[in-house]
């Protein structure tokens, strides 16, 4: 009998907290701040992006509010960590829309985590505006997921021809990350591009997320003598790469894309001499780029990189869309984001029918710095869609 | 040509998972317990050997500093981990001590993300400008020759320990049988922590050579070369030295081999395959029965 009356009393105990745990929920109603969500690598292999990028939604958060807020309501970010693991990022996501009741994502940084979420962002009706996920398929998942940022069969069409007219290689080589969709999708861009030019790809050799050995396969590169050698991955896993190219005597030139942004931090000389393409160069004489750059260094001691650029303009994107659509209803939303055509930081946007934005990419140097060892990075050419 | 430059690279990477694979089998060999902590050690190593040549800059004689104090340091862990985590649980069934060495390992990992100055990024490890040597064709960096050259000179002190030392022949007979060397007179729990010290110690230098070879160190980086040691160690035959170290020679020239010339993606497939075939074939190892050997 006791048992009974205690399994009743737990029921009923787990029904109340269940309820009352819906009563706390705010649902996106028409009082109190709007809420915005973001997910963010903070920690871990590339926290140098999640951090970055942190800062600027809050600046630019801090200048809407500062401006009186959107819609004549205060917004509030709410950012989540996720280490770059899409395991992470879903639970985050599920914290963000469930507990905090956010109308719009700002996020994931990388391709990986935003394409975990991107069918679950779709299915609710939250508006989804990645900073950074180059990966084509991250916006297939439907109307409400955009990005700030070129995709990489862009970007990689942009690196190959570039690898191909500037720089006269004939014969390029790939080291890419098997177990990464950025990675993966960037190798065959570059592949189609460069082949189509009339180059050829010698060697295609690849490693799994985490590797640190990559001397077996770039002995088997250098048999093949490229003229480039694309490693199209994230700064750290580059760096590493980096340091073994050199020991192994391979000379050929390196080539990167927009996963190499902060290598001059993260690596030493051995990066000296390669090439990226970028969102955007920091130096670049545009008033827009000025102001930002001014404003991150002031208030947070370093030059912003080209993600916390991406970033700061997906979160005016997004509230910029909201006001214009004059309520936080998804539709209206969804409607005003596809209108967007105006300059950001990264460049003038406009998004096409796959809400991909049309824009510009630049390819930066890697040359010696002031310090040994501290490579800076030097604009070299921009290229038009 | 190839082939040579492969296995000069399969060989350079085994020497270090011989020298945790070394770790691994002593540790076992004395109080059948398999520390899986151990691949830890190497990260904690990596990160003493970090501080030391930040703050001191890359010299050989700050190398030479970096591996004493690291080794010191992740000695003196080594003991208060068996003492504090292990010894507790010397008379109960192994399986709670296998658990406990799990625990550890979780609790290391963990608790370095959270450390400040250690934290969860990942930070580059400074490292002396490489400077390759041709030889006959054959490119060797001055990186392999280090880690290949401070390998051997370890294993060989090691083999002195054990073989010609009073230590030594104390940890021979409480491998051999515990008791029994109690009764003589040994005070085992002193050989016990003294083994945990060396071992601790070899993967201390082994988490700088690694960080050498590879220059990145963050919390996670003991997990993958302390499980290709453990396969290493099981390969040789666990509880022996020689098959240790033959054991992690085979399974790095085995791992480089395949990715050089099969496929990348196979070559962890390999390296855990050796595992679950020679568990099949030759379930002591290859060493595995020569019972005077074992420490």
């Amino acid at each position: 009998m006791l048992k009974k009356v205690l399994s009743v009393a737990l029921v009923l105990t787990l029904v109340i907290t269940t309820f009352a745990g819906c009563g706390s929920k705010a649902p996106a109603g028409e009082t109190g701040p709007i809420k915005i969500g973001s997910i963010m690598p903070i920690s871990g292999p590339v926290s140098a992006y999640g951090t970055q990028s942190r800062d600027a939604i809050i600046m630019a958060v801090d200048e809407i509010n500062a401006a009186g807020g959107i819609l004549g309501r205060q917004v509030e970010a709410i950012v989540e960590d996720d280490e770059a693991n899409p395991e992470k990022t879903k639970s985050a996501f599920t914290k963000l829309v469930t507990d905090d009741g956010v109308i719009g994502i700002v996020g994931a940084l990388t391709s990986k985590c935003s394409l975990a979420i991107t069918a679950d962002a779709q299915a609710r009706k939250i508006i989804m505006i990645s900073p950074s996920s180059t990966n084509d398929t991250v916006t297939d998942a439907g109307d409400y997921i955009f990005r700030s940022c070129y995709n990489d069969s862009f970007q990689g069409q942009v690196v190959a021809s570039f690898a191909y007219k500037d720089l006269k290689a004939i014969k390029a080589a790939i080291l890419f990350d098997n177990t990464n969709d950025y990675s993966k999708g960037l190798t065959q861009t570059f592949k189609a591009k460069f082949e189509e030019l009339g180059g050829t790809v010698v060697s295609e050799e690849s490693y799994a997320t985490g590797d640190m050995d990559f001397n077996a396969q770039l002995t088997k590169i250098k048999g093949t003598a490229p003229d480039v050698l694309f490693i199209p991955d994230y700064y750290n896993t580059v760096s590493l790469i980096a340091k073994q190219v050199k020991s192994q005597g391979l000379t050929s030139t390196m080539l990167g894309a927009d996963g190499w942004d902060e290598i001059a931090n993260n690596a030493g000389d051995e990066v000296v001499g390669s090439y990226y393409s970028n969102h955007y160069s920091p130096d670049a004489n545009d008033p827009e780029v000025k102001a930002f750059v001014a404003k991150y260094t002031e208030l947070f001691g370093v030059a912003p990189n080209a993600l916390a650029a991406l970033a700061y303009d997906a979160t005016y994107i997004l509230t910029d869309a909201i006001a214009k659509a004059g309520s936080t209803d998804p539709e209206a939303i969804k409607t005003a984001m596809m209108e967007t055509n105006k300059k950001f930081v990264t460049g003038q946007i406009s998004f096409d029918a796959k809400r991909n934005p049309i824009k510009s990419a630049v390819m930066v140097e890697l040359v010696k710095g002031t310090e040994p060892n501290k490579p800076a990075v030097k604009y070299a050419a921009t290229v038009n869609p | 040509m190839e082939f040579i430059q492969q296995m000069i690279n399969g060989i350079s990477l085994g020497s270090i998972y011989a020298l945790l694979a070394l770790g691994y089998t002593m540790v076992y060999g004395i109080v059948k317990l398999l520390n899986f902590a151990h691949g830890d050690i190497l990260m904690l190593g990596a990160y003493a050997g970090f501080f030391i040549l930040t703050f001191m800059g890359v010299t050989p004689a700050s190398m030479l500093v970096a591996f004493i104090f690291s080794m010191t340091i992740c000695a003196i862990l080594g003991i208060v981990i068996e003492r504090t985590c292990y010894k507790p649980l010397r008379t109960s069934p192994r399986i709670a001590a296998l658990i406990t060495a799990i625990g550890v390992s979780t609790l290391i990992e963990n608790g370095a993300r959270v450390i400040p100055f250690m934290g969860p990024n990942p930070k580059q490890f400074p490292t002396f400008t490489s400077i390759n040597y041709d030889v006959f064709g054959i490119n060797i960096s001055m990186v392999q020759i280090v880690v290949l050259g401070v390998s051997i000179i370890l294993m060989v002190l090691l083999n002195y320990i054990v073989n010609g030392t009073k230590m030594g022949k104390s940890m021979r007979a409480t491998s051999y049988d515990m008791d029994a060397a109690f009764l003589m007179g040994i005070n085992v729990n002193k050989v016990i922590s003294f083994t945990f010290a060396i071992g601790a110690a070899l993967g201390a230098a082994g988490g700088i050579l690694y960080a050498t070879a590879y220059p990145q160190v963050q919390p996670y980086m003991g997990l993958m070369p302390g499980l290709k040691a453990f396969v290493a160690a099981v390969l040789g035959g666990i509880g022996s030295i020689p098959g240790a170290m033959l054991g992690g020679f085979i399974l790095g020239v085995a791992e480089t081999l395949t990715k050089g010339f099969i496929s990348s993606k196979l070559a962890d497939g390999v390296a855990f395959g050796i595992l679950i075939l020679i568990l099949v074939v030759k379930p002591a190892g290859l060493f595995g029965k020569n019972t005077n050997e074992k420490v």
